[in-house]
């Protein structure tokens, strides 16, 4: 289940949602991020997430299908916000549910590591010094390559 | 065909969105990126670093040397910075 949207979420009614009536479920993992008020040294007092309609879903609905080939899920759950958040708020959520809790813990791991590679949002921060665009980090590129075959990795 | 911008392309360029018809040769996204780079001095200095600009053909993440058309819808952003 993909959503996007502008309103906050409910973190619990989402992960109940996710498991409810299914007695296959024996593992449940969830990732929540939240607007953090520092980043690179500077306060942050706010965020505004902008993306690309569309093309956003498209690319949470294919890290949901790549999961899903990799691990046996019984339920992914992706909730990702955009729109002006401040510290504290939640961004995103993603849910991953299981028959054992190895498969929850690595598929929840590798959505949240490819959606931030691949899901076009963007994040302008309101600081002390003004407002910034936020810079893609290095390690988010390295955390999502370890999840290609080792043949491809190394590569860009 | 409609090209997009998005994050920092957008304020740099001034435009969220436009329709452009560049002539037949311009056909690849590397091409179009030349072509869209001389409409004004804001697309030069947006365009200017390559190595900070992604791009989507038709909502599919999209290398220098694939085609472009006049149907398609073209986006440029920075890497992106969700989750």
């Amino acid at each position: 289940m993909i959503r996007v949207q502008r309103e906050p979420f409910d973190t619990g009614a989402e992960i109940a949602a996710a498991t409810e009536g299914n007695p296959r479920v024996g593992g449940v993992c969830s990732f929540l991020g939240l607007v953090r008020e520092m980043n690179d040294g500077t306060g942050v007092s706010a965020m505004t997430l902008e993306h690309y309609p569309g093309m956003t879903e498209k690319m949470l609905a294919r890290v949901e299908t790549e999961a899903r080939e990799r691990w046996p899920l019984e339920a992914v759950s992706i909730v990702h916000r955009y729109g002006r958040m401040e510290p504290t708020e939640a961004i995103v959520l993603v849910v991953t549910a299981s028959p054992h809790r190895h498969a929850a813990f690595e598929a929840c791991q590798f959505l949240m590591d490819w959606l931030k590679t691949q899901a076009p949002f963007w994040k302008r921060e309101e600081t002390t010094e003004g407002s910034r665009w936020v810079d893609a980090r290095r390690d988010d590129d390295e955390a999502a390559a370890r999840w290609l075959p080792s043949e491809a990795r190394g590569s860009g | 065909m409609k090209v997009l911008y998005f994050a920092w392309l957008r304020s740099h360029t001034g435009v969220g969105e436009e329709d452009v018809t560049p002539p037949g040769e311009v056909a690849t996204v590397d091409a179009l990126l030349d072509w869209l780079a001389a409409r004004s001095a804001d697309h030069t200095a947006a365009l200017a670093d390559r190595g900070r600009i992604r791009v989507a053909v038709n909502q599919e993440y999209a290398g220098p040397e694939d085609r472009v058309g006049p149907d398609d819808e073209i986006a440029l952003f920075p890497p992106v910075t969700g989750g």
